[in-house]
């Protein structure tokens, strides 16, 4: 019997689909079940699983406060950061550059994907380290300056390795703006800081939303950055991961950390789009 | 001759260039204060670049613009006492329509107390009678709501000059005529120098008192409506205002034309030497069409198309020698056995005074 259209057309979807749902599931929902099941268990005496229902692991969370405090104050900060760096850099693409070379321009923003991001930042952590910059401004007299293993290096890191991922949402939302809207606001009697403000700002925010929520949440995972310049003292929720996967085998304390992390994501990104979407919804440019 | 003082706009010798292009070339112009000026031309010819100069959204690349006497090299945008209404509107899609109203007098210093403006802004969307309608969104606004809030906005400043770059383009036929009418009535009462960019020649005959007619950058005319129609500077401004026939043939004397056809046609005295080649634009009702059988003299054709418009209709008349010509014949002035159908043969009579003569 020959299938009627819409069922073929419903089979090739769900073959198209198939692969990208069944690598999910086994690789992102399999793990995250385990995951949560591990996090209401006990640590095995030599280490890993053991099967419990405990609160525990939950209950110890404060024990890596230190861990929560360094992520979610460095990651939004560090988020803000980039922002601040981004929005010019993204404005000067999309409004003031010439078209001529606005492609190059923006590819070029991207170069540094070329090389990973863990040889780039190994060669800030050679920079910051006591035979860079500090050992130049010993030679000029300014003696003891530690900057390896700070805050300030971890933002550093940071605005370093994330701002192509700020810029480009930005970018595209200002690449969308009506120029004439810039005109028009400047031929009512708007000053050019009353027009950022008032026209540019707004309607490249969805850009800024989205550009902020993706850097927060993969900073909320970092492990590389603080684990290469922020030493042993400024550390992450991943590096607390890390540590407790594979060093000391804790795996129910571990798991729990990822879900409360995962909890965390999850509130951000609901937030982060309950604002896009309010002003995602005031952004149909409905001009002609 | 024209003082500063009673000149709203002013360009002197002002040539604009992007690059290698000029958009337009030594370009003067004066408008007087309180006029309607209509800046008409083909697309390209440089009428938005001079609007764009006056706004300040561009700088003269030769020459001065000045604004009541004062030159306004330098001077940005938000400083000009002059507000534009833009091709496409530009409203702020992220505002509401009293928002987008009251965006200019929010800018202003000092400060105007919030009671004022919202008063202000209601007043203006009065004016164009959308009232009601100041917390609706842009988009959910129509196109001739849109012109209209776009309107309010730029008149709410009470800008010495408002600039308007076709700004019912892209209205249907029937709200362009009754927008064409408010601006009209609202430019009397407000007394504001309105300089208003069209290609339309309807629209620019009808509103202005003024056309400033451009071709390739430069001004090819600048005059009132009826100069421009009834004695166009050339054959461009003949063929752009309005419809034209254009026939070529060589003076004979003073007053008549040997057609390329061969027929003699009258026309009004020319200074120009005879035995000059020219070139004759007849407007379309210059043209009177009689049914071959009743008339004399004029000459011979035949009627290939008919349109009917209506209160009259246009004929395509075929003249051996001259090729097709187009006639406009008022309904009343009809014979009563009515139009003359495709195929029909008629006699076309020239009304002398209808014919321009310009030299080839
Ligand atoms: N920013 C620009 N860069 C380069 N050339 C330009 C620029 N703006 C206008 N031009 C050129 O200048 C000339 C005049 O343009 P302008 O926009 O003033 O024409 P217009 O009379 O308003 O035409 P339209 O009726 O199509 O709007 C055109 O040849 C146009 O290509
Ligand atoms: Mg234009």
């Amino acid at each position: 019997m020959p299938l009627a259209p819409a069922t073929k057309r419903n089979l090739v979807t769900s073959a198209l689909v198939a692969p990208a749902a069944a690598w999910l599931f086994v690789f992102l929902v399999l793990p995250f079940i385990a995951i949560l099941v591990f996090a209401f268990g006990e640590r095995a005496p030599e280490g890993g699983y053991q099967a419990a229902f405990t609160f525990a692991q939950f209950a110890n969370l404060g024990s890596r406060a230190a861990a929560f405090r360094n992520t979610m104050m460095i990651a939004p900060v560090g988020a803000f950061l980039c922002l601040i760096v981004a929005y010019p850099v993204a404005y000067f693409l999309a409004v003031k550059a010439s078209p001529k070379y606005r492609l190059v321009l923006v590819s070029l923003v991207v170069v540094p994907f070329w090389t990973s991001l863990l040889v780039r930042t190994y060669a800030w952590m050679y920079i910051l380290g006591s035979r860079g910059l500090p050992n130049l401004l010993d030679m000029v007299g300014i003696s003891d300056v530690r900057m390896l293993n700070t805050p300030g290096a971890v933002l550093l890191g940071i605005v370093y390795g994330y701002l192509p991922l700020m810029i480009m949402p930005i970018y595209v939302s200002l690449e969308k703006l009506d120029l004439r809207l810039l005109e028009a606001s400047a031929d009512l009697g708007a000053k050019p800081l009353s027009t950022f403000f008032g026209i540019t700002l707004p309607l490249s925010l969805p850009g800024v939303m989205t550009g902020t929520a993706l850097v927060t949440i993969l900073l909320l995972g970092e492990y590389l950055i603080p684990q290469l310049l922020g030493g042993g003292k400024v550390f992450f929720i991943g590096n607390a991961l890390v540590d407790l996967f594979l060093q000391s085998r804790n795996w129910p304390f571990g798991s729990a950390i990822a879900v409360t992390l995962v909890a965390v994501v999850v509130l951000v990104l609901l937030v982060a789009m309950r604002i896009a979407w309010r002003f995602a919804g005031t952004r149909q440019v409905d001009l002609v | 001759m024209t003082s500063a003082s009673v000149n709203d706009i002013e360009f002197r010798s002002v040539t604009k260039r992007y690059g290698a292009v000029t958009a337009v070339t030594d370009i003067n112009l004066a408008v007087p204060k309180g006029a309607f000026v209509a800046l008409l031309g083909p697309s390209g010819c440089g009428k938005t670049t001079c609007l764009r100069m006056i706004g300040g959204f561009e700088q003269p690349s030769e020459g001065e613009v000045q604004i009541g006497g004062a030159a306004m090299a330098g001077i940005p945008p938000y400083r000009r006492p002059v507000n534009m209404v833009f091709q496409h509107y530009a409203l702020f899609p992220h505002f509401d329509v009293e928002a987008n109203v009251a965006y200019g007098l929010k800018q202003m210093r000092p400060k105007i107390e919030a009671a004022e403006i919202s008063r202000r802004v209601g007043a203006a969307l009065e004016m164009v009678r959308l009232g009601g309608f100041g917390k609706r969104r842009i988009h959910e606004m129509s196109g001739g709501q849109q012109q209209r809030v776009a309107l309010a906005r730029a008149l709410v400043n009470k800008p010495k000059v408002l600039l308007l770059d076709e700004p019912l383009a892209a209205l249907d036929k029937k709200l362009r005529t009754a927008m064409q009418i408010e601006l009209q009535t609202l430019q009397r009462e407000l007394g504001i120098t309105f300089v208003l960019v069209t290609h339309d020649q309807e629209e620019a005959l009808s509103m202005s008192d003024k056309v400033c007619v451009m071709s390739a950058g430069r001004i090819v005319q600048f005059a009132s409506p009826q100069e421009v129609y009834d004695r166009p500077a050339n054959i461009f401004v003949a063929d752009f205002v309005g419809k034209t026939n254009r026939l070529s043939g060589t003076l004979e004397n003073g007053n008549a034309v040997r057609l390329s056809s061969g027929a003699l046609m009258p026309v009004r005295d020319t200074l120009l030497a005879p035995g000059t080649a020219l070139t004759l634009a007849v407007r379309p009702e210059a043209i009177r069409l009689a049914k071959a059988a009743e008339a004399a003299g004029g000459i011979a054709g035949t009627v290939t198309h008919r349109i009917f418009l209506g209160s009259s209709v246009e004929y395509s008349v075929a003249v051996s020698g001259l090729g097709d010509l187009l006639v406009t014949a008022e309904r009343q002035s009809l014979a009563a056995d009515g139009l003359a159908e495709p195929g029909d043969p008629v006699r076309l009579v020239f009304d002398p005074s209808g014919a321009h003569v310009f030299p080839a």
